[in-house]
């Protein structure tokens, strides 16, 4: 089991959020820096209005935390909830890694029983 | 033994294992090619693998179940997309009902296994496993963590600060 991860219905808002190639490039560049909306939104080969909800759902999923400034809306990637996504993979790590020491061992095994082994 | 390299790129939903084996590479291939080698190391102790079938040709499948303390057993499979022994495979890894029957309501991932020699008559081992989609892998991850919860969660921070990169 998974512990200390995403509460259910966070983790499906974040995964939701994440599965999208333009979401996950917006979430990068926000983790780096603020950026506003209008700045982000040249960058895509799409509408403002399709950048926003982008946005939107990242906001929505906890990724990215909206700020206003002036006129701007900043957009900043939030570090904390792509931390917990992380730990999917260091779990994944985890098993591999017990995977390899094993083999480590059953080959080590074979050399204690003599070359027919 | 000890796993020489982790790459973890979660931008691109891949892992890649890399480890040093002190075995030649037809030795290492046989870690794969032979169920009763497979089952020993495939599994964990408390999880411990039970291979059913097992072709490993390309189209070929192979079955397994794992054994938990209570008696609980959980079934995968190993639908195999490439095999050119004794240097690559290319494996589709799946969940499986009771019966063994494929469950295809949970994703699968993909994992090319790569053995290489090294200097010295070892083997390296790299195995990239790819996921289609970060919702997959959540759900993967969280069916498969028999073992290995407490991973060292002390590394996220160098793991999130050397892949946080903008292209």
């Amino acid at each position: 089991m998974v512990v200390d991860t995403l509460a259910d219905e966070q983790a499906d808002r974040v995964f939701h959020a994440l599965a999208d190639p333009t979401r996950r490039d917006i979430l990068l560049r926000t983790l780096e820096d603020q950026h506003n909306v209008s700045a982000l939104a040249r960058r895509y080969p799409m509408s403002f209005a399709a950048v926003q909800k982008h946005v939107a759902v990242l906001e929505a999923a906890g990724l990215v935390v909206k700020q206003r400034s002036g006129r701007e809306q900043l957009v900043r990637g939030n570090v904390d909830t792509m931390r917990r996504a992380y730990r999917l993979l260091e779990e994944l790590e985890a098993v591999w890694k017990g995977r390899m020491d094993r083999i480590g061992e059953l080959l080590a095994d074979e050399d204690n029983e003599g070359p027919n082994a | 033994m000890t796993v020489t390299n982790v790459h973890k790129d979660p931008e691109a939903l891949t892992m890649t294992v890399t480890a040093e084996l002190d075995a030649t590479v037809d030795r290492a291939w046989q870690l794969w090619a032979d169920p009763r080698q497979l089952e020993r190391w495939w599994g964990p102790p408390t999880y411990p693998a039970t291979v059913v079938d097992h072709d490993l040709a390309p189209g070929g499948r192979i079955t397994y179940f794992m054994t938990g303390p209570e008696g609980d057993t959980s079934h995968g499979w190993l639908q195999v997309l490439a095999a050119e022994p004794p240097s690559r495979l290319e494996l589709e890894d799946g969940f499986a009902h009771d019966d063994g029957a494929p469950n295809d309501a949970m994703p699968t991932m993909t994992m090319v296994v790569t053995l290489t020699e090294r200097g010295g008559g070892g083997t390296v081992m790299a195995i990239r496993t790819q996921f289609p989609s970060l919702e997959a892998m959540e759900q993967l991850v969280s069916m498969g963590m028999e073992e290995g919860i407490t991973a060292a969660m002390g590394q996220i921070d160098g793991i999130l600060a050397g892949n946080v990169t903008t292209s």
